[in-house]
């Protein structure tokens, strides 16, 4: 085939496909800026890269995608059947919650997101508080420790989830396509983007504007003379690892009907994150935000025009910003 | 006379290895000695950096599998053995400068995550680029090479290849951390702005270090492909990466031997897990998170503390109890 031809190809995707593209890109770009905003808070403030983040995604969505298949509803009953996970019955009957049955209807995959995200900000926590602090100070230790987990939790989600990729239904309220300008769209896209949107401003004002965000910003600036002060940034770094977790958990959820769950899902999704800090700069919301869309947009416009080039179009801005501005777009350089 | 037993001992291992094949016999366990050989030339060129540069990358399958893919597509193509593997050389080196130009605008962590996301670029090329790499069904390599009219076709003639290249990969490291270009790499490792007040510039000698770990990495890319004779993707995956990182840190870094002790337990290690279980990721991340929680220096120097303390404990408690015994029952 020659390059015209394939170029001419492209273009007519381009012109036939751009609105679920666009819908995608958005959605890939707001679940990434879940799983990389907490990447960059890490980062920021424990100095490491959590190399474990790509394995709390894939974790996380497989969480929640067996707590939806167990038959989670929150609207008055939990567990309805009963919970039963890796063939262990936990609970025999379901619970009954009178107060949140005032809420009509929470969409499960929401509980089901916020559920699994709290496990995982456990399992993370713990990881944290009884392994990773014991090498505090030592960065490359803790970085391959982190290495080390993700390997450990593949395999596992490998042993308990077999190999076979498992992707859920869309629920269906949130199904279907709304029209925008004359143009359909996948409905719940918009509904991962509007998530992610909101998570970022509830992200934004925690980190500008409350006491603990000055907190977090001074324990990233200077951890030492935040300590001084009295600030206990130990306790920081494990807040900040079990959010980070639980983010990433979360969006692992939110994105289960979109990119389904399957062995190597965090090993996927581990590079993307890297580079979107790369891109925007570690340790900044701001960045970690274009960064995900930038990628978002460039992964999926790219898979879809260029499907053998895919990932030389992700390495593209990472050059441009790796030689021109190495701090990343929105980053600072750190004395 | 520590020099000479030094020597006595070097001796003895290469005489051990020279003779290896006669009294193993088994080709099964010849293979897995030429692997163990072809993962300590690798392990020895990604020790440059973590060792001595103080660089640790976690890309290496990257250019493992540029120098592999590119030398199998050539011979492929119908192009002879020795362009095919200088051809994939010069890739391989080309490949390195650019990870190199663009990993070293960062040190320390900053390295780690570029090479990180480079490595794995370079795992989604080899995966999706079918219509190259033909994606998940890898390339054959239908022969291996004959040097000098050798056929390396069976088990023991392949082993004494991978032998001599790892002599001379050994050799090569050993004159390098004697020179004084290595010892101004350790410089940067350990006084990087010293080193650059000194007029030495930083950049390049971790460029250069960067490429002579590259041209190794080649080189034992082009010993997995013959030893193998296929090449799929798998290769540039994070696993290798992290297995032959293991492989380096489990040694200890920073020494001449330590990769070959940690390329010989974890290949062997490998080849026993997997006759039992499936669970070889599981096994790495432990063994991975148990060195680094209990031997963080390494596998042999972890080892020689424990011994130490533990000599040192018992000693100290027979002196206590000697020491508490009236004089006359003393021992000498």
């Amino acid at each position: 085939m020659s390059l015209w031809q394939s170029l001419l190809d492209a273009w007519q995707i381009l012109v036939n496909a751009w609105p679920t593209l666009t819908a995608n890109s958005f959605a890939l770009g707001g679940l990434l800026f879940l799983l990389s905003a907490g990447f960059s808070l890490i980062f920021g403030l424990m100095r490491i890269p959590n190399l474990m983040h790509g394995s709390f995604f894939m974790l996380g969505a497989y969480l929640g995608v067996s707590l939806l298949d167990t038959g989670l509803v929150i609207g008055g009953t939990l567990f309805p059947n009963g919970l039963s996970l890796f063939g262990l019955t936990i609970l025999e009957h379901a619970i009954t919650i009178p107060r949140i049955t005032l809420v009509p209807r929470v969409p499960e995959i929401f509980a089901a997101a916020l559920i699994s995200g709290v496990i995982v900000a456990v399992i993370g926590g713990v990881i944290e508080r009884f392994l990773l602090r014991r090498l505090e100070g030592q960065v490359l230790p803790q970085v391959l420790l982190t290495l080390g987990f993700a390997f450990i939790i593949a395999d596992i989600c490998l042993m308990i989830w077999t190999g076979d990729p498992w992707q859920p239904a869309t629920p269906s309220y949130l199904g279907g396509a709304v029209q925008v300008l004359g143009i359909f769209f996948p409905f719940y896209r918009l509904v991962i983007l509007a998530v992610a949107v909101a998570i970022a401003i509830a992200l934004w004002i925690m980190v500008d504007w409350t006491r603990l965000g000055a907190m977090i910003r001074a324990g990233v600036d200077d951890p030492p003379i935040a300590r001084v002060v009295g600030i206990k940034v130990s306790r920081l770094f494990t807040l900040i690892f079990c959010l980070g977790a639980a983010l990433a958990a979360f969006a692992g959820v939110m994105g289960a009907p979109y990119l389904a769950v399957y062995p190597g899902l965090d090993f996927d999704m581990l590079p993307l994150a890297l580079i979107v800090v790369i891109l925007g700069g570690t340790g900044s919301l701001l960045g970690a935000l274009v960064g995900s869309f930038l990628i978002g947009f460039l992964y999926n416009f790219g898979q879809a025009m260029f499907p053998n080039l895919a990932y030389f179009i992700l390495f593209l801005p990472m050059v441009l910003v790796l030689v021109l501005r190495p701090q990343g777009l929105f980053g600072r350089v750190v004395a | 006379m520590s020099r000479w037993v030094r020597y006595g001992a070097a001796a003895v291992a290469l005489l051990l290895l020279v003779t290896l094949p006669s009294w193993i016999g088994n080709p099964y366990y010849i293979n897995i000695a030429s692997q163990v050989l072809l993962f300590a030339v690798f392990a020895l060129a990604l020790n440059i950096l973590v060792g001595y540069a103080g660089l640790v990358s976690l890309g290496h399958a990257g250019l493992l599998a540029v120098a592999g893919y590119t030398a199998a597509l050539l011979l492929q193509a119908g192009y002879g053995h020795f362009l095919a593997d200088s051809g994939a050389i010069v890739v391989t080196l080309a490949a390195s400068a650019i990870f190199a130009v663009l990993a070293l605008r960062a040190t320390g962590i900053g390295f780690l995550m570029i090479t990180l996301a480079l490595g794995q670029i370079i795992w989604g090329i080899a995966y999706r680029w079918a219509s190259l790499t033909n994606g998940d069904n890898g390339v054959n390599v239908a022969t291996r090479p004959a040097p000098f009219g050798i056929s390396l076709s069976n088990a023991p003639s392949f082993y004494f290849f991978t032998l001599v290249v790892f002599l001379l990969a050994l050799a090569s490291m050993a004159m390098f951390v004697r020179s004084p270009f290595g010892a101004s790499l350790a410089g940067t490792r350990d006084q990087a702005r010293r080193m650059n007040a000194l007029g030495y510039n930083v950049w390049l000698i971790r460029f250069l270090a960067m490429m002579v770990s590259g041209f190794w990495t080649g080189v034992a890319g082009l010993l997995f492909i013959y030893y193998n004779q296929f090449i799929s993707p798998q290769v540039a995956a994070l696993t290798t990466s992290a297995e032959v990182l293991l492989m380096v840190i489990a040694g200890g870094t920073a020494t001449l031997f330590g990769p070959i002790a940690g390329a010989a337990i974890v290949v062997i290690m490998k080849n026993v897990v997997s006759a039992y279980i499936e669970r070889w990721n599981l096994v790495l991340g432990i063994i991975f998170v148990l060195i680094i929680s209990f031997m963080p220096e390494g596998l042999v120097p972890g080892s020689a503390r424990l011994a130490r303390w533990a000599w040192q404990g018992l000693r100290a408690r027979f002196n206590g109890a000697d020491a508490a015994r009236p004089v006359e029952e003393r021992g000498p």
